[in-house]
């Protein structure tokens, strides 16, 4: 579009104005469409969690308490301890990956637990997404990985302790050659 | 296409183009069963009368029933739209390659939001040089591009995956790709706008959903030269359904990318490993590992007519399908009517255009034997879309995405079009 601006200009004559103006205009562009995001808005929706633990939030939770949590908000379509619901089975599984009926859970195919707790603190419970507070998504989160044999039955997790945990699957996944260093021209 | 008027009349000659749109109404089901049978003299035909008014809004005809199937996970078919996960196209019933707005299909992960545009906000930040929050208005201020591409469900084909139901139509079975012309802002710009850090090489796309959709993308060359921030579908407004006000539209990777609803962009060095780039959209070989981030759809190709639970009749049959690649546009199809012993060039009918559906068909006189029909497809790329013995050989059967097998036919004696697996 920039470009096509400058196009209407004789090249021969006004090359070097032309790519002055051009390089003004994209300074001034940033703020053309939009408004500047400020680091309290920007912190209220940059919710994502990476492996690294990037992105966890303050706070604590007990897997003792995501029972309680579990139950109150997420055993009507999970069941009991993550078996048995009409959704998502979230319990058990693991060594049958390889075999005709495989059973993907948290315990036998997630390979990362800062996954799980990005993916219930942006979509669970499904009524009410967001609602779980961090604590009782912590809770919660040690709770699911309590009964899959992963963390004690009485462990704490926080922001420094989840993403230490070693998923049984971390392995299991073949990233894709195509996209395993991306690189482009810009 | 067929007519009921038609298929309860006389066919004196199979082999005659009138004896095949008798044979096939079962094809479609695109006119109301029932009818009595009449016009086989032109003065049978209904008199000429003024028609309705002229309204604000063009409904289909009440003789044309087309819609979508909502549906849930392989084999868990006629289910309560309130239980459903995802809507299938109509494919035995379109034409041409552009899919209406109101049939092309449907993957949702938390239902249809609702969202006024007006409140509607994209916030884009992460390594860039100017995080910004726009509003549609802003969107639609912007430079636009307009494109006509194929969306493709990684669940495409996933009833086939283990067995093959015979009382699937190849709606069941196909019916989560559709191609529309999408209009919305070059990625590119964006990324010039905000001033993405050259050390950037993925972004997260979030939607405004329930589940707030997440996904990690590559910013290779072609991701930053074709995706598109869309709010055009077919010339008009995103429909809720597909990502109203705003969604990402990336041409040739697989459906979930192009997150609906968008309201954020992050930008990254690394993916971000969301629960649908692990636990989810991963594919699981037999030796118990998955691939992971196998984002582009597959060079594809299915016969949509004659298709299952079809009946044909003997003599003249329009063997006809669409051919779709995420790699670019369709070079050649093939079908075989004597179960892949032989094959013949099928036609392409235009445009072909790259990462878009292709129309083919082909001419076929059925002999009345039982036989089974496939169509294989390859793109300009040189991919070929294999044979399942193949195809299952490389992925195994619980890999649930990324099915891109040469879909079969039979058809029995009688005429009638069953799935199977080859």
């Amino acid at each position: 579009m920039r470009q096509g601006r400058c196009a209407m200009f004789s090249i021969s004559k006004t090359v070097m104005a032309c790519l002055a103006a051009c390089v003004l205009a994209s300074n001034a562009q940033a703020y053309e469409f939009g408004r500047p995001a400020t680091p309290d808005e920007i912190k209220a929706w940059d919710i994502d969690v990476r492996p690294d633990g990037v992105g966890l939030p303050d706070g604590s939770g007990t897997a003792a308490h995501g029972k309680e949590v579990y139950d109150d908000n997420c055993s009507a379509c999970h069941g009991d301890a993550g078996q048995g619901g009409y959704k998502d089975r979230l319990v058990g599984g693991q060594g049958t990956l390889a075999t005709s009926h495989p059973v993907k859970t948290v315990g036998s195919y997630w390979p990362y637990a800062t996954s799980l707790f990005d993916y219930v603190r942006r979509a669970m419970p499904y009524p009410a997404p967001g609602s779980l507070s961090d604590d009782d998504t912590y809770a919660v989160v040690a709770y699911l990985l309590s009964l899959n044999g992963i963390v004690p039955a009485d462990a704490t997790l926080d922001k420094a302790s989840l993403p230490k945990i070693e998923m049984p699957n971390r392995d299991g996944f073949i990233p894709e050659p195509e996209f395993r260093v991306i690189t482009n021209s810009r | 296409m067929t007519n009921d008027q038609e298929a309860a009349g006389p066919s004196p000659d199979p082999v005659s183009r009138r004896g095949f749109l008798a044979a096939s109404v079962g094809a479609a089901g695109a006119v109301a069963a029932g009818q009595a049978a009449l016009a086989d003299t032109l003065a049978d035909v209904p008199a000429r009368e003024p028609g309705d008014v002229l309204g604000a809004y063009s409904e289909r005809s009440e003789y044309v029933h087309i819609a979508r199937i909502p549906e849930a996970g392989p084999g868990v078919r006629n289910v309560d739209p309130a239980d459903a996960i995802n809507s299938k196209a109509p494919l035995d019933q379109l034409v041409g390659t552009i899919t209406p707005s109101d049939l092309h299909y449907v993957r949702s992960h938390a239902g249809t939001p609702n969202i006024d545009p007006v409140k509607h906000r994209v916030l884009v930040h992460g390594m860039v040089a100017k995080p910004l929050v726009l509003t549609m208005n802003d969107i639609r201020a912007m430079p636009s591009v307009s494109r006509v591409a194929f969306l493709e469900c990684t669940g495409n084909g996933w009833e086939n995956w283990k067995t093959a139901p015979d009382d699937v139509t190849v709606q069941n079975t196909h019916g989560l790709v559709s191609t529309h012309e999408w209009t919305g802002v070059p990625l590119s710009f964006l990324i010039d706008l905000v001033g993405v850090d050259r050390a950037s090489t993925w972004m997260l796309a979030e939607g405004d959903d329930g589940a707030a959709v997440a996904r990690s993308i590559p910013l290779t060359d072609e991701v930053i030269a074709e995706a598109m921030l869309a709010y055009g579908q077919n010339g008009e407004p995103l429909r809720p359904a597909h990502g109203f006000p705003l969604r990402l539209f990336i041409p040739g990777y697989e459906g979930n990318l192009s997150i609906k609803w968008l309201r954020r962009l992050k930008f990254g060095d690394r993916p971000f490993m969301t629960r649908w780039e692990t636990a989810r959209y991963t594919q699981l070989l037999a030796n118990g590992k998955a691939r992971q981030f196998q984002l582009r759809q597959e060079v594809n190709s299915v016969i949509t007519s004659p298709s299952g639970m079809m009946q044909i009749k003997p003599g003249y049959n329009r063997v006809t399908g669409l051919a779709w690649s995420g790699y670019g546009k369709i070079d050649w199809v093939e079908v075989s009517t004597d179960g892949a012993k032989t094959w013949s060039r099928a036609r392409l009918n235009g445009p072909v255009l790259s990462k878009a559906q292709a129309r083919f068909d082909m001419d076929w006189v059925w002999d009345g034997k039982p036989t089974k029909i496939v169509s294989r497809s390859a793109d300009e790329k040189g991919n070929i879309q294999p044979d399942r013995k193949t195809f299952i050989a490389a992925m195994g059967e619980n890999a649930l995405f990324h099915y891109s097998a040469q879909q079969t036919w039979s058809i029995d004696a009688a005429g009638k079009v069953r799935n199977v697996l080859d």
